[in-house]
């Protein structure tokens, strides 16, 4: 019998339901789990034990008195230190923030709590969620529990790693270009990165806030479906959170993809690829053509400005957003600063690391006058471009497949000093997020070497149940869930 | 060229803080004179993760005035951050209104000596207020302070054209805008407590030209005094620099109050870039036509129509319905009244004279006077039938300003009413013409001075009570005239 951990949510759900297990049970598996390899993994930036194990005890009592809170009540998540929690430090892998306890809670973290799910602690990152790697966070690597010498894949890395090793059932992520779906891929995980506005944003340290997205991440499309239906809640509190009801996205969740038009972008399978991914993908796609769908040849003809555009964009939102880590209010500030001046550029520049420095440099240059037409306007217009292309796909298909990452996880320190090939890492993700639609990342296999490797589906707005019954259909012929990282 | 051959050109940027409840991005209270950084939370704090929610009243209270002002009310306009670093600017960057504004192109009719005059509202805006840095209070320990109490406070910022020509022109134009937003409801019109904020630009050119100067923008001016000292400062300034050979840079300059004088503050060199983009955590500002028209209905008649109207329909002079039509609760409150007199400028009268004065040395509001306009109609009526004197209508109006009771009750207790009864005066006069026989011979024999001398024993003997016109009447008709 194989251990609790490595039960999926959905089956430990059933589990807690009829009190085979209860809530405490797989908090301190969960708990020991995480003492045991997360010294190899670095998952975690900070557990909350004391919190979970409390969070537990409450589920297991309502489950006692008949009355729990949601279908996930009782299973342990951990989330990406990008999501504050109040009285839990939350740094966003930042040196800036080291020792910031958040007064409040984001909305995704009220929602899990008002569900029920203990909340083991916070999960590694790049740098205010800059970077493909987690080699950008301010404090330490996250191993791929694939092949501990490899990435997990940013910025969400240390919440893929902690599902792919079994730490935690599920997590949180979020997703700006990517960052969710590149480390699914890298760790043989699922991730969701709702449509922009579906999932709330109050209380996410923001990156880059037209692009941001938070959504879920676990080892099951069942699981990241149960997950995505507690977060996606019209929230009052971010003026961009959609006002849609909240899909059900669980019923449908086997009805396959018979019928199914599913467009593949020729601009995705360009050169550049791996030839294990995209031996892979064919392969995938094959597959899922025998399943019953269509594949339709498409073309997403300015797919190769979205890395330039989504820099700028990117770059310049954040750097606006950083403005605020001056020292000032909370954080860290600089010891020795005599002056204002001297207290914010000390502050900053011991504070930031090199990734975080690099991009609110581009982002204050595209915006600064003079050059704001030639960058941030023009990025702006492709964005709009980017946009309709999808538009226009989504006229004949009902999704678009294509590769998540263009290569399988690399080497820790690889591309670490090479920031224009660590871009490239999300060149089939981000244009998902100019154009604010819905993507998923499935597993879909495993190089000669055994890393895994991703397919990406792209939706329509607020079409995620569909991506999701997409990636169920494929994952039914494979079950590579059941297969664990070997860490 | 003399000071004289110059001719001044004047923009106001006007800041009004709306008179909302709550701040504009949050649900914090924005009452003034709180304890430092009481009224704040998360997203006012700009903290990490908060994200703004506009309050719906904020843009009401801005379609209103453009509607007012005869602005276009853009169906659709957009949020902007403007980025700088300040201690007191929480997020690093405010949240304005940049390239499109709610409203555009409206106008403002001020009086000028030469006449009416139209001076163009290019634009009216909405943003977030900073917070304030205290240097004074712990400057002793190397420190300064911030309070972010005002950090979020909905403010409206309001552009004029530079169509004002001379200080006095842009003092008008200040009044009468605060006249309007005040009417509004929109803003309290409180230079002291910064409500109502104004920045100038300033620049000279030779008269007769049609392009203008360099302008210098001038902060710190909060209160008429100083706009008007400023400008009058600055436009010689720029002409002594002009005259001597130099020229006007480009710069902002504060108002000294204490020297004065105009400083330089920072240079075009040291200006801030701004770094202005759309709000990306904000959608567009949309304006429904359904508000729009909701506004439209419900804007009050304002201070210049009124005062046009209580001209024609009153018969006042301008000068009296321009003082009664300043404020809103005292223009209400004197047509309530007017529908209990007869004479209306005999109630303008009572209103500029010893009304005004109870409220000015009382310091009450109109709102909490204790009488009613029926009984200040009454005490009217009763002065002018004679019932009472002028003189004991001041007294009757000073107690019903401070109990609110009933004219008919003071008169009554304090014995003010005249005595009007035919009989009890020609007692009087009976008696005291028969007590100076001698005087009323000399009377009779053509020395008409002893009369007056006839009224004040009259008046005496009756404690000052007779109505005078029954005694003249009387006191003639026993003399024989
Ligand atoms: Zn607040």
């Amino acid at each position: 019998m194989s251990s609790l951990t490595d039960l999926s949510m959905l089956e430990l759900a059933a589990k807690l339901a009829s009190r085979e297990v209860s809530s405490v049970e797989a908090t301190q598996a969960s708990l020991q789990r995480i003492a045991q390899v997360d010294p190899k993994v670095r998952a975690f930036l900070r557990v909350d034990e004391p919190g979970a194990l409390k969070s537990a005890e409450a589920s297991d009592a309502r489950r006692k008195a008949g009355s729990p809170l949601s279908a996930l009540d009782g299973v342990p998540v951990g989330l990406k230190d990008i999501f504050l929690t109040e009285g839990v430090e939350t740094t966003c892998a930042s040196r800036v923030l080291e020792g910031f306890v958040p007064p409040y809670d984001a909305t995704v973290v009220r929602l899990l709590k008002e569900a029920g799910l203990p909340l083991v602690g916070k999960l590694n990152m790049d740098e205010f969620a800059m970077g493909s790697s987690n080699e950008s966070s301010a404090y330490f690597p996250t191993h791929n529990p694939w092949d501990l010498t490899r990435t997990p894949g940013g910025s969400s890395g240390g919440s893929a790693a902690a599902v792919a090793a079994r730490e935690v059932f599920g997590a949180l992520g979020t997703d700006t270009g990517g960052s969710i779906r590149q480390p699914a891929a890298l760790t043989n995980t699922v991730g969701l990165k709702p449509t922009y506005g579906r999932v709330s944003r109050y209380g996410v340290i923001a990156f880059a806030s037209s692009l941001d997205q938070p959504g879920p991440m676990a080892r099951t499309v069942g699981d990241t479906a149960a997950l995505f239906q507690l977060i996606a809640r019209h929230d009052p509190l971010d003026s961009t959170s959609a006002d849609v009801e909240t899909p059900d996205c669980l019923t449908g969740l086997e009805d396959g993809v018979r019928g199914l038009k599913l467009g593949v972008p020729r601009e995705y399978f360009a050169e550049g690829m791996d030839p294990e991914v995209a031996g892979t993908l064919r392969a995938s796609l094959e597959e899922l053509e025998k399943l019953g769908a269509t594949l339709v040849d498409v073309s997403l003809p300015h797919t190769k400005y979205a890395l330039a555009t989504y820099y700028l964009l990117a770059s310049s939102e954040a750097s606006s957003n950083l403005a605020r880590y001056d020292g000032i209010r909370y954080g860290q500030r600089a010891k020795d600063a005599r002056g204002l001046k001297e207290l914010y550029t000390q502050t900053r520049g011991q504070g930031f690391g090199a990734e975080v420095k690099r991009r609110i440099m581009l982002g204050t240059y595209a915006l600064s006058a003079g050059y704001y037409d030639a960058y941030y306007l023009r990025a702006q217009k492709v964005r709009t471009l980017i946009r309709e292309d999808f538009t226009k796909v989504f006229q004949q298909v009902d999704a678009i497949v294509s590769p998540t990452s263009p290569v399988p996880a690399f080497k820790l320190g690889a591309k670490v000093d090479d920031p224009l090939s660590m871009y490239l890492m999300d060149v089939y993700t981000l244009p998902c997020n100019l154009a604010g639609l819905p993507g998923l990342s499935v597993p879909c296999g495993f190089t000669q070497a055994g890393l895994p490797i991703g397919m990406q589906l792209l939706g329509r707005p607020f079409d995620e149940a569909r991506l999701l019954r997409i990636a169920r259909a494929f994952e039914r012929e494979h079950d590579f869930f059941r297969r664990a990282a070997p860490v | 060229m003399p000071l004289s051959d110059f001719q001044t050109v004047i923009g106001l940027e006007v800041h009004a803080q709306l008179l909302t409840q709550s701040k504009i991005f949050c649900g914090c209270s924005t009452a003034f004179g709180a304890e430092p950084n009481h009224h704040t939370c998360p997203v006012c704090l700009g903290m990490p993760g908060v994200l703004p929610v506009l309050n719906q009243r904020v843009v009401e209270y801005a379609v209103r005035t453009g509607l007012a002002l005869g602005c276009t009310v853009k169906a659709t306009s957009v949020w902007s951050r403007k980025n700088y670093f300040y201690p007191d600017l929480p997020k690093g960057y405010q949240i304005t209104q940049y390239d499109q504004p709610i409203c555009e192109w409206g106008e403002l009719v001020i009086d000028t000596p030469s006449g009416e005059k139209t001076v163009r509202v290019r634009r009216i805006h909405l943003e977030e207020d900073a917070g304030k840095s205290v240097h004074d209070a712990a400057a002793s320990a190397g420190q300064s302070l911030v309070d972010l109490n005002r950090a979020g406070v909905p403010l409206m910022e309001i552009v004029s054209e530079p169509d004002l020509r001379d200080a006095d022109e842009a003092v008008e134009y200040l009044k009468v805008l605060r006249d309007v937003l005040v009417y509004l409801g929109v803003n309290d019109g409180n230079l002291e407590e910064g409500s109502f904020r104004c920045d100038a630009n300033v620049s000279v050119m030779p008269k007769g030209s049609t392009t203008y100067g360099q302008r210098c923008e001038l902060k710190n001016l909060n209160s008429f005094r100083f706009l008007k000292q400023a400008i009058e400062y600055e436009a010689a300034r720029q002409v002594d620099v002009l005259e001597s050979g130099g020229k006007v840079d480009q710069e902002t300059r504060l108002w000294d109050v204490n020297k004065g004088v105009t400083r330089s503050m920072r240079s075009k060199e040291d200006a801030h870039d701004y770094r202005y983009f759309p709000e990306p955590d904000l959608p567009p500002l949309l304006v429904s036509d359904a508000l729009r028209d909701s506004q439209r209905q419900s804007l009050p008649e304002l201070p210049r129509a009124k005062r046009t109207r209580f001209m024609s329909e009153y018969g006042l002079p301008a000068y009296d319905a321009r003082i009664l039509t300043a404020e809103r609760p005292l223009a209400d409150f004197f047509e309530a009244c007017a529908k209990h007199v007869s004479d209306a400028k005999k109630l303008s009268n009572w209103f500029l004279g010893e009304l005004s004065r109870l409220l000015k040395e009382e310091g009450t509001p109109i709102s909490a006077l204790r009488f009613t306009p029926a009984q200040l109609g009454e005490l009217l009526a009763t002065v002018e039938k004679g019932t009472v004197s002028a003189n004991a209508g001041k007294d009757v109006l000073g107690e019903m300003f401070r109990t609110g009771r009933q004219p008919a009750d003071i008169i009554a207790e304090k014995g003010l009413a005249q005595v009007s009864d035919v009989g009890a005066v020609e007692a009087v006069v009976d008696d005291i013409l028969a007590k100076n026989v001698g005087e009323v011979e000399k009377y009779k024999a053509g020395k008409k001075s002893v009369y007056g001398f006839f009224v004040g024993q009259v008046m005496k003997a009756m404690k000052g009570k007779g109505n005078p016109g029954l005694v003249n009447e009387l006191l003639k008709k026993k003399l024989g005239e």
